[in-house]
């Protein structure tokens, strides 16, 4: 053998082919290890289900969720030819609940994501370069924290106006904030670490630093609390909605549903709370799937 | 199948640096770096830790200098300097004779081609997330070098250094021992193909059966690639045995610098004697009594007038305090300097030697 330090005894008896062996990268192990994972498959289960009826809800659900009948209305669950019952204007729960994760998904995705995105960027930004860029980034972010989420939610979708798109950006704005600073305290603590004083050595440009090694590093707490955030950001939706500043009946909203059941609790209990058990089961799965995601993007067993 | 490739340079560059000893690879000439303190020291205007202040010194090519000295005396930040993680603020850093940037400089990416380094910190110098191979060929993928060429070469240095790909390239660092990441540390820097490798402290965080491994790899590889090294590390005994040249720091400053036997042996500066003697010996009845050097570190900050080691100094004189003593020649040993008034003819220290007596010194700085 060749090499200097060979260890003791090791025969090179099964030559390596260095391309044929499986090598893994970071995300292709961390897809693998999710993959494994019961919890998180059967939570990725239940999303896709619920998602994929909200995307094709014309073609699946039994009646049309805008036409009322005073005579059907508030019928209990599995009443003949209404099997989550009707609401107080006697509109089938089923196709409203389907329709109203329409809207409801995407105010919990759709902010989220956005967010995601620009407060990643901004807190590695504020983290990685330090200094003056850090102080402006961070001091901007701690004005907008200055305000409670709601009051900020609110105040946002206020001056602009009602309306679908508004509340998106609205949320967007809300939760950028929050996420910068997550961002921005994982990528000051892996800033600190020698592994990027070596890349930086190696001769690695600042961005390909940052993706190949801090977004490793960093992406693992930024997506698990984005994603703990979901639930949040769908019941946000619904308290703009509910002030009017957000969708407007007769539009499906899981959140506006339960606001206009709400009067009727005392008459039809399981129906009102059907909402709020789509939003609770949607956060659940959103929470335990962002759990093993962590879980999956650490390699320490 | 026995001929595995060897990750050198072609074969050239090798012989060149290795036959031609003597010629200096780097030449460092009164390179400076203050960093500046937030809010000041309490008084006016701004303080500055003075980290590395006027160092000079050349390293020639194939040769190992050793750095020594106390934590905090700069040792760290000299390597950072040298590989441009940290900019100087003054000074001159030549490699092969050219400087990084200017007109007729090389560029940052050349010099990280030719001068690489080995962190000290096993643990932190890894990143957690990347396979051993990943992290082995992440400069070369940065350099512009196609991933699965990477990967190749990845391997390669990887079984250079003794890990087996087939079982280390796909492992995570906390599936590795302590001494196996250093491994793969060196490794990290030989991909590059470094002609002059900086290890800051590289195995002093290894226990000593560990550390001895790493000590004779490195050694192999020096001969094998022909590399330059400069090693720096508070273990005297570790410089001593892996140096040709030895280089001793104080408060960011050389306050020796010579052959690593002649320093050894006939230590010059007071507080490279006492450095000497604060090795422990393998014989119980030659145990220390004292500290050979009593106190702390001053503060860098503000640090000491005149030689900056006269507070700790057991001859110090007030001369000492007045003015800054500078590396001089002292003894037969032309490559063998010291920063000590106490050994310049009619430098006004009481001990200093008579003008033609060049050996004063040779019974230990006690001259009659």
């Amino acid at each position: 053998m060749n090499t200097p330090a060979t260890h003791a005894g090791e025969a090179p008896a099964r030559a390596v082919e260095p391309n044929k062996r499986i090598q893994r990268t970071y995300w292709q192990a961390a897809r693998r290890r999710l993959l494994h994972d019961p919890v998180s498959m059967g939570c990725l289960g239940i999303l896709s289900l619920i998602i994929t009826a909200a995307i094709l809800a014309p073609w699946i659900t039994p009646y049309d969720p805008y036409t009322s009948s005073i005579v059907n209305r508030l019928k209990p669950i599995l009443a003949p030819g209404f099997v989550l019952g009707t609401d107080e204007l006697g509109r089938d729960m089923l196709t409203r609940l389907i329709y109203g994760g329409r809207i409801s998904l995407l105010m919990g995705l759709l902010p989220i994501f956005i967010a995601t995105l620009a407060g990643s960027i901004l807190g590695i930004v504020a983290g990685y370069f330090g200094g003056k860029t850090n102080m402006v980034i961070m001091r901007v972010a701690d004005i907008f924290f200055a305000f409670p989420s709601v009051l900020l939610a609110v105040g946002l979708a206020g001056a602009l106006g009602a309306g679908v798109v508004n509340v998106l950006i609205s949320l967007s704005l809300v939760f950028i904030p929050p996420i910068t600073r997550v961002a921005e305290a994982a990528t000051t603590q892996i800033r600190a670490q020698d592994f990027v004083e070596a890349a930086r050595a190696t001769g690695a440009s600042a961005p390909r630093i940052i993706v190949g090694h801090v977004l490793t590093n960093v992406s693992s707490p930024i997506l698990t609390y984005s994603s703990s955030l979901i639930g949040l950001s769908i019941v946000l939706a619904s308290g703009l909605s509910f002030l009017g500043l957000g969708i407007s009946p007769p539009l499906a909203d899981w959140g506006l549903m339960l606001n206009t059941l709400r009067q009727s609790i005392f008459l039809a209990p399981v129906n009102a709370v059907l909402p709020g058990a789509m939003i609770l089961i949607a956060s659940v799965c959103f929470n335990l799937l962002s759990d093993g995601l962590r879980a999956a993007m650490d390699v320490k067993p | 199948m026995n001929a595995t490739p060897a990750p050198v340079d072609p074969p050239g560059t090798v012989a060149t640096d290795a036959a031609a000893g003597g010629r200096p690879i780097l030449r460092v000439s009164e390179l400076r770096k203050y960093f500046r303190l937030r809010g000041g020291s309490g008084g006016v205007g701004p303080a500055y830790v003075q980290a590395v202040d006027d160092i000079s010194f050349t390293v020639a090519k194939g040769e190992t200098l050793g750095v020594v000295g106390e934590s905090g005396c700069g040792k760290s930040t000299t390597a950072r300097l040298l590989m441009r993680l940290i900019e100087p603020d003054d000074g001159e850093i030549l490699l092969d004779g050219r400087d990084v940037g200017g007109r007729d400089g090389m560029s940052l990416r050349t010099l990280r081609h030719n001068v690489q380094m080995v962190f000290q910190d096993s643990y932190s110098s890894l990143n957690p997330r990347h396979t051993m191979a990943e992290e082995v060929g992440f400069g070369l993928t940065a350099q512009g070098v196609k991933r699965a060429e990477a990967r190749r070469r990845a391997n390669e240095v990887l079984e250079f250094v003794g890990l087996e790909p087939a079982i280390f390239a796909d492992r995570y660092p906390h599936e590795l021992s302590g001494g196996q990441r250093q491994r793969v540390n060196v490794a990290r820097a030989l991909a590059l193909n470094p002609r002059l490798l900086l290890l800051d402290e590289a195995v002093s965080s290894l226990d000593k059966s560990v550390e001895a491994q790493v000590l004779n790899l490195l050694i192999e590889i020096k001969e094998r690639l022909g590399l330059t090294y400069v090693f720096i590390s508070h273990d005297l005994n570790v410089v001593r045995f892996i140096s040709d040249r030895v280089l001793v720091m104080y408060l960011g400053k050389v306050v020796e610098i010579g052959p690593v036997e002649k320093v050894y042996g006939n230590p010059g500066h007071p507080y490279t004697r006492a450095l000497i003697a604060s090795r422990l010996s393998m014989d119980p009845r030659r145990r220390l009594d004292a500290a050979p050097v009593a106190g702390d570190l001053p503060s860098p900050i503000n640090p000491p007038s005149g030689c900056r080691f006269r507070t700790r100094c057991p001859i110090a004189e007030p001369v000492c305090g007045s003015r800054e003593p500078l590396l001089d020649r002292f003894g037969a040993e032309p490559a063998h300097l010291a920063a000590c008034h106490a050994l310049v003819p009619g430098s006004g220290h009481g001990q200093a030697p008579d003008r033609e007596a060049g050996s004063a010194l040779e019974t230990g700085g006690n001259p009659p």
